[in-house]
C-alpha cells in the first residue's frame, strides 16, 4: 500500500516504516509477503505500539524527523483513495456483508490532503508548517485518563493469553478493555476478528464492527485531519 | 509488562516501560519521580504501580500481573520518539532509532 509512496520520497530523505498491529502474526505476514515491500515492515504482535504513540484505530502514520524528534502525532494515514468507496455493491453478497460496505463507504478519507502535507514536510522539513513543535505534538496526542491506561494492561494481559493458547481467559480481558475505552477500535477489532473473521456478531463480545459503526456514524469512524 | 510474580528485575521493568531507576528516583525522557526507598534489583509492582500512576491489574486464575502504562497525561508524554525495537517480517530485530538522520512516516495498520 506504501511501496509507491515510498519510491517517490526515499530519495528526497524520507523512510516509510510500517508496523502491523496483530495477534495473528501469520494474518500480517502474508500479506507483507504477497508485497515483499523494500522498507521497513514490522510485526507488532502485542501491539506495543499502539500503547507507547496512543494509537486508538488504523490506518494511523505518525511523522518523525532526522533527530528522532516526533513533529506530527498520530493521525489517519492513507497514501489513496478508498477502492471500496468506487466500487459498487454486489448483492450476491451477504446481506450482512453489503450492509457493511454501505457503511465503510460513508467513511471519510483525507489521502490529497495527507499526501499534500507529507510532500511539504519532505520538501521543507522544520520550516514546513505541517511540523509541529515539541509541545503541540504532546498536546494533540490522546489523552491517557486511569481506564484508558487500565484498558492497556487489559488488552496486553488479554493478548498474552491469547497468545499462549488460553482464548478464554484472552476474552474476559479484552471485554474489560473494550468496556474501558470504548472507542478504542483497535482493541474491539483485533477482538472481533479473533472471533469472527467478519466481525460480526458472536456471544463473545458485547458488540460487533457494523453495530458499532452505525452507532457513531461511520463520518464519524476517522477524526477529521488536523492539519 | 507481564509477570508472573510482583517483583520484577529492574532490568526488564526499565526494557519494557521506558523508566530508568536511577538515584534521583524513576525517571522518564525530562521527568524523575523521587523513591520513598531506594530499589536495589528488583521493583515491587504494587509500590511502583502507586508511585508512577500506572494500573496494575492481577488475573489469579492465569496467575499473572500486568502493569500498565502511566495514566493521567498524554499518550506521549515527550516528543521524543521512545526506543522501538519490533521485528521485521522476516523475523529480524529493527530499532527505530537505525533511521536516525532520515526523516520517517512510521505507519500503524493491521491485517483486521
Amino acid at each position: 500500500m506504501w511501496q509507491e509512496l515510498r519510491n517517490e520520497l526515499r530519495g528526497k530523505g524520507l523512510e516509510i516504516v510500517t508496523v502491523a498491529l496483530d495477534t495473528d502474526a501469520k494474518a500480517a505476514r502474508s500479506i507483507i509477503e504477497a508485497v515483499a515491500p523494500s522498507h521497513p515492515s514490522l510485526i507488532d504482535q502485542h501491539h506495543l505500539f499502539g500503547t507507547l504513540f496512543g494509537i486508538v484505530n488504523v490506518p494511523s502514520g505518525i511523522w518523525i524527523d532526522e533527530e528522532g524528534t516526533i513533529v506530527r502525532p498520530p493521525e489517519p494515514a492513507f497514501p489513496r483513495p478508498s477502492v471500496i468507496r468506487d466500487t459498487p455493491i454486489s448483492d450476491a453478497l451477504p446481506q450482512r456483508v453489503q450492509d457493511m460496505l454501505v457503511e465503510a463507504k460513508k467513511i471519510q478519507t483525507e489521502p490529497e490532503k495527507y499526501l499534500a502535507a507529507l510532500r511539504d514536510w519532505v520538501e521543507r522539513g522544520s520550516e514546513s508548517r505541517y511540523a509541529l513543535s515539541p509541545d503541540e505534538v504532546i498536546e494533540r496526542s490522546r489523552p491517557r485518563p486511569a481506564e484508558h491506561a487500565e484498558a492497556a494492561a487489559h488488552f496486553e494481559l488479554g493478548e498474552y493469553l491469547h497468545s499462549s493458547g488460553q482464548p478464554e481467559a484472552a476474552t474476559r480481558h479484552w471485554r474489560e478493555a473494550h468496556r474501558l475505552q470504548p472507542d478504542n477500535w483497535t482493541y474491539k477489532r483485533q477482538a472481533w476478528s479473533l472471533a469472527d473473521p467478519a466481525q460480526g456478531p458472536t456471544d463473545l463480545y458485547e458488540s460487533d464492527w457494523l453495530s458499532d459503526v452505525q452507532k457513531i456514524g461511520a463520518e464519524h469512524y476517522y477524526p477529521p485531519l488536523q492539519m | 509488562m507481564i509477570s508472573t510474580t510482583t517483583t520484577v528485575e529492574i532490568d526488564k521493568f526499565e526494557r519494557q516501560t521506558g523508566w530508568a531507576i536511577k538515584p534521583e528516583g524513576a525517571c522518564k525522557y525530562d521527568r524523575c519521580i523521587p523513591l520513598p526507598r531506594p530499589m536495589a534489583d528488583a521493583v515491587d509492582l504494587h509500590e511502583i504501580a502507586g508511585l508512577l500512576n500506572m494500573p496494575l491489574i492481577h488475573d489469579a486464575d492465569a496467575g499473572l500481573w500486568c502493569l500498565g502504562p502511566e495514566a493521567g497525561g498524554k499518550a506521549l508524554a515527550s516528543s521524543q520518539a521512545p526506543d522501538l525495537e519490533l521485528p521485521d517480517w522476516r523475523g529480524n530485530t529493527f530499532r527505530l532509532a537505525s533511521l536516525r538522520g532520515t526523516k520517517v512516516l512510521l505507519v500503524a495498520w493491521a491485517s483486521w
